[in-house]
């Protein structure tokens, strides 16, 4: 700001630039229209942005290492400068993958970046939709664009798990191995489609190939195409911004693109590319050195999928002993198809829950102030048991190294994860929703009865009372301006009839309002100050006739 | 929240509404509005910067901003002298070296601009919350009835709905076209036949050790030994050395003769005590190829399938279901350990139709 | 330049340097008894002094009989140790995991309670009773095989077990194969023929001496070469780096990230 003061020469500079851009490409337009758009400022609202950041730094790494990485699967004899595999019979795609951590300057850098970005991209889309669905941002009209955003997830998994395929080691192999098992599982057409992903048997020749194509080809273009959409919906509906004083749904609070917002944003995409070079200078990812080739026959102990799977494996792991049986002739695996069915309900309840929320509300306004998240209690018991859930799988694919590191026995650490599975979703359901209750309520009787001062006076006819010091306007507004629901009977319709459709959703309404805390009234303040003001004179006069 | 049948209906000073904007009207649904609600304030007053106060302080900030992108200047430039500097050789010390200074020069060259736009943006660029406001995503009524004219116009015109015979026709070719595409990726792999019940092994085949080869003499296995085992003859050379030994893939240990559970139709199966089994989780195929001496438990490490090695490989603990295939063995005439057949059933994961002959 | 680097490059070896220097030192102490053993006796016929036995005998009655019997023979307590070999009573004394503390699902390393030459006698004693795997020849413990022999051989018989970079792993109630970062050739060799505990033996027919020298070399390596790529999070694989990736990078950018929507004052 103060160049352009200083060193006016650059304004014309600037406005020779931006008049050659114009009259080519009309960006006068574009900047009056977007240029200073305003962007509210708070953490949470950068978790997206890390997660777009580190997807381009993927971008900018992996084009790196496909200038190097060969995905072939023939097999040769290692003859590069990692003495503990030498005259090794590898595969050509690890054969690349060692050469490039061991003889390409930078090389091991760029991989490692890479391979920190895919978790981080992963970890920060994950983040940014429990914020996202803890602050109600979906609600209407953005329920399209929670949709887009399942859809980006479930995408990151799958960029996520057809690289961590390619280098081909003994781990990775492993890892497809397990999804050749999970796929031939599948009734009747399992044995096919395991054979025409890795033509023909199992390892076979090409699925490295074909899972590198996947991933440097129709996975990011995918994810680049519904990254577009996410941000196109975010620019026609504006960013979201917390309820507060003087931020409503009818406005949007922040500052302006230009210049704050893009030095900002800006800023923190060099910033979350710096954090994940840092992390990758001194933090080992995937070794594969250590791993050695693909070879059917060895396994290493600890063989795990990246984190982002790790739930998927861990449902495997979870399921009891015994349960495939026979239908005549036929296998019917259900220690697979279970699990598979469970992360499929799981992933199919999340994408739609703005739905289920909205048919239940019958809420169709449009909602841009944000709930603060006990101001829902419902949503925000039923988000813990999600989270509750997918943590459990979480660490269910890490229980052997549960019981190394806590020195537990294997066999227990998996049955009470087992038991976990379904008793601690539902304990955090409860624990959390009435945590929520508690902090409302104690928010209500803060914005009445104001904060407790700490000081304790009797009053003339003996009574202790501790003053309660009233809050000021903001604050106070911060605690009673929240949106409010109450449950429904079930109505008959035009035809006088109750269809099970309103049963369900009257029985759902009660489930998520029956137990509510209104926000605190004009009146209820009014008349606890009124009162409040009344002992205050009160305790005025005793201090008076005390004096006296 | 006891008194919830009164919940029901609307309390005092809170009544059910409907969202209003000037051109639109949007059911509340369950929503009640609190009409007795205290008056929205406004913005919180904006609190002034020191850097807004004092020239000295926005001076300093001008120089911390200026200092953070000389750092990355620096930093770029450390990189590219450490990419020469720090060459790779046989050494693995040099690879370390070079990842770690690479990485610390362009750690620095991509923080110091980072941080020192945000904080330029944080101090420098006016800090004033601007309240812009919303309108409703659907568009104004006018443009709406515009957008449904445009729409009538090109049904009209095209005859989309008037025409059945050709929009059926239409949604037909399209649910048609793309099966040609489908049906190309056929030829991704062949039909899988019978290839996953048959191995390597066969009536006479010589066990082997994994990865040598050098075949296995009775003698050899002591108690409490585990041999980890591919079929003799199978050759890395070969094509499909890979397929074959993913399946072949077997564990020999011996135990105590006493100790093994051994059905009536496969009391043949074992040699003083030696058995095979197959290396295959039965469950999703991972190598089942922890041995516990004591316990004869295998344990496979990808998901905890635990297996009873002296009685049949039933399934003792996780998610599989089937024993372990065994592989019936015997010894030849010089000693060494040999295959009496294939295995009996399909080794690996369960799939459709492994019973079906 | 090069000067500075090679500096660098000292300094950071240096730790290293020092280990490989105590670790031939205890190499030359720890074979000196053997060779001369060795030397004496080609057809690696143990040579035990009746000193050795009986001094042996006297501390096994003190510390050991209460398990393992007046005669070595076995109790309800603790297995018979006649034919166990001196490798065995080797492996258990010197790593400290015999005497057993209370009972486990497996026994623990401890700190060593016993000398060296009480260790040799006990082991003199025991091996004098019946015939059983001895203590090593030095010849294997070198680490001067073919270290991508041994990576395979390590892969397909032991990593199963002990993880591909040696970090130990789960086994089923409670038991575990235990990390292998600080096991000297002659543990890692001991281990190898005695089967300590729930691990097999692998015979001179299974893994032959020089193979078993092999799998040494390759773990002598990895224990000497810290990773490329940095800090090695234990060398687990994808659940060390998936906490790293939440509670590390994300972690810090949302610091940075409250730091960049905080207000500036």
């Amino acid at each position: 700001m103060s160049m352009t003061k200083t060193k006016p020469k650059n304004n014309t500079f600037l406005a020779g630039t931006a008049n050659y851009v114009d009259e080519r490409v009309g960006a006068s337009g574009i900047l009056k229209e977007f240029g200073r758009k305003i962007f509210p400022d708070h953490w949470s609202f950068m978790l997206g942005e890390v997660a777009m950041y580190s997807f381009f730094v993927l971008l900018i790494t992996g084009t790196f290492l496909t200038f190097f990485y060969d995905p072939s699967m023939a097999l040769i004899k290692y003859d590069g400068v990692y003495a503990p595999l030498k005259d090794a019979l590898i595969s050509k795609a690890y054969e690349s993958s060692l050469y490039i951590t061991f003889e390409v300057r930078g090389g091991l850098l760029m991989r490692q970046a890479h391979h920190w970005s895919a978790l981080l991209f992963v970890a920060a889309a994950g983040l940014h939709m429990l914020r996202v669905f803890f602050t109600g941002a979906f609600r209407k009209p953005r329920e399209l664009n929670w949709v887009v955003g399942f859809m980006l997830f479930i995408l990151a998994m799958a960029a996520g798990f057809t690289g961590y395929s390619l280098p081909d080691d003994l781990l990775s192999g492993n890892g497809l191995r397990i999804i050749d098992g999970m796929i031939k599982g599948v009734p009747f057409i399992g044995t096919g489609i395991s054979s025409l992903l890795f033509g023909g048997e199992f390892p076979g020749h090409v699925v490295i190939a074909r899972l590198y194509a996947l991933h440097i080809m129709i996975i990011p273009a995918l994810i680049l195409v519904f990254l577009a959409l996410h941000l196109f919906m975010l620019i026609i509906h504006k960013h979201t911004h917390y309820a507060g004083p003087g931020k409503s749904d009818k406005n949007i609070v922040g500052y302006p693109l230009m210049p704050v917002y893009v030095a900002k944003a800006g800023g923190f995409f060099f910033i979350v590319f710096g954090v994940i070079m840092v992390i990758s200078t001194f933090f080992t990812i995937n070794p594969i050195w250590n791993y050695g080739g693909y070879d059917p026959s060895p396994v290493s102990a600890g063989t795990q999928p990246d984190w982002y799977i790790g739930w998927l494996d861990g449902a495997l792991r979870l399921a009891p002993t015994g349960m495939e049986f026979m239908l005549g002739d036929y296998t019917v695996s259900l220690n697979i198809l279970i699990p598979l069915a469970v992360s499929l309900i799981f992933l199919a309840l999340v994408a739609v829950y703005p739905f289920i929320e909205n048919w239940v509300t019958g809420d169709k306004r449009e909602h841009h102030a944000l709930d603060r998240p006990r101001n829902a209690p419902t949503r925000t018991g039923i988000g813990a048991a999600g989270v509750t859930f997918y943590a459990v799988l979480w660490a269910g694919a890490s229980t052997d190294l549960i019981a190394t590191h806590f020195k537990m026995s294997l066999n227990q650490v998996l049955i009470s994860m087992q038991i976990s599975l379904i008793l601690l979703p539902i304990l955090a359901f409860y624990v959390t929703k009435r945590v929520c209750l508690a902090l409302q309520r104690k928010d209500k009787e803060i914005a009445i009865h104001g904060r407790e001062s700490g000081r304790i006076v009797r009053l003339p006819h003996g009574e202790y009372i501790e003053v309660h010091e009233p809050l000021d306007d903001y604050e106070l507004y911060k605690l009673v301006d929240y949106k409010d629901y109450q449950p429904t009977l079930a109505r008959p319709n035009a035809k006088g009839q109750i269809t099970v459709g309103s049963r369900v959703r009257s029985a759902l309404s009660r489930f998520y309002f029956q137990d509510r805390i209104t926000p605190a009234t004009k009146s209820e303040i009014e008349e606890a100050r009124a009162h409040a003001h009344e002992i205050e004179t009160q305790v005025q006069k005793a201090i008076e006739s005390d004096k006296n | 929240m006891s008194d919830n049948s009164k919940e029901v209906e609307t309390q005092k000073g809170l009544e059910k509404v409907s969202g209003s904007y000037s051109d639109h009207e949007y059911e509340g649904g369950l929503a009640v509005v609190n009409t007795d609600k205290i008056d929205d304030p406004g913005l919180e007053p904006h609190r002034v910067r020191m850097t807004d106060k004092s020239v000295k302080h926005e001076k300093a900030a001008v120089r911390q901003v200026a200092l953070l992108f000389v750092l990355s200047m620096l930093g770029s430039a450390f990189a590219l002298w450490a990419y020469f500097a720090f060459p790779l050789s046989e050494n693995l010390s040099s690879v370390r070296l070079n990842n770690m200074y690479l990485g610390i020069g362009m750690t620095l060259g991509l923080l110091g601009i980072g941080i020192g736009a945000v904080h330029w943006a944080k101090t420098l660029m006016p800090d004033n919350e601007v309240s812009e406001e919303r309108h409703l995503t659907r568009g104004s009524e006018d443009k709406r009835a515009a957008a449904i004219e445009i729409l009538n116009a090109a049904n009209q015109e095209s005859g989309f709905t008037r025409r059945k015979l050709i929009r059926r026709t239409l949604y037909g070719s399209l649910a048609l076209f793309p099966l040609p595409g489908i049906i190309l990726l056929a030829d991704l792999g062949p039909n899988p036949g019978d290839t996953l019940r048959h191995t390597f092994w066969k009536k006479g085949t010589r066990l082997a050790k994994d990865p040598t080869g050098i075949e296995i003499k009775a003698s050899d296995v002591t108690l409490g030994s585990v041999f980890q085992v591919i079929p003799a003859g199978l050759n890395p050379e070969q094509k499909d050395y890979l397929e074959e030994k993913a399946k072949a893939a077997v564990l020999l240990v011996r135990v105590d003769p006493s100790e093994l559970i051994e059905t009536e139709e496969r009391k043949g199966w074992s040699y003083q005590g030696i058995v095979a089994y197959s290396k295959i989780c039965t469950h999703v195929g991972c190598p089942v190829a922890l041995y516990e001496q004591h316990t004869h438990h295998l344990l496979c490490p990808c998901h905890q399938s635990t297996f009873d090695l002296i009685d049949g490989c039933k399934v003792v603990f996780g998610p599989a279901a089937r024993p372990l295939p065994q592989l019936p063995i015997t010894v030849d005439s010089e000693g060494y350990l040999v295959a009496q057949s294939d295995f009996l059933e399909p080794v690996g994961p369960s799939f459709w139709d492994r019973s079906v002959k | 330049m090069k000067q500075l680097r090679r500096k660098i490059n000292g300094l950071r070896r240096s730790p290293k340097a020092l280990g490989i220097v105590m670790f031939a030192g205890l190499l030359v102490v720890g074979t000196g008894y053997t060779t001369v053993s060795a030397a004496v006796s080609p057809n690696r016929e143990v040579i035990r002094t009746q000193e050795q036995i009986d001094l042996g005998k006297k501390i096994f009655l003190a510390n050991c009989s209460s398990c393992h019997g007046k005669n070595a023979e076995g109790t309800a307590n603790g297995p018979s140790l006649i034919g166990v070999g001196e490798a065995s009573v080797d492996f258990q004394v010197s790593t400290g995991r015999m005497p057993g503390a209370a009972s486990g699902p497996q026994l623990e390393v401890k700190p060593v309670q016993f000398t060296e030459e009480e260790i040799a006698a006990m082991a003199a004693y025991i091996g004098s009773l019946a015939d059983g795997p001895s203590i090593p020849d030095a010849a294997y413990l070198q680490a001067n095989g073919n270290p991508s022999t041994g990576g395979e051989l390590f892969r397909i018989n032991c990593a199963m077990c002990h993880n591909a970079a040696g970090a130990g792993g789960a086994l089923t109630e409670g038991k575990y194969a235990p990390h292998l970062m600080n096991s000297s050739p002659k543990i890692i060799y001991e281990a190898m023929i005695t089967g300590p505990q729930n691990m097999p033996v692998f015979n001179d027919a299974n893994l032959t001496p020089e193979q078993k020298n092999d799998i040494i070399t390759y773990l002598v390596y990895v224990q000497e070469n810290a990773s490329v790529g940095g800090e090695e999070l234990g060398s687990l694989g994808p659940v060390s780096e998936g906490l790293v990736a939440w509670f590390g990078l994300l972690g810090l950018l949302i610091i940075i990230a409250i730091w960049l929507a905080a207000k500036s004052n």
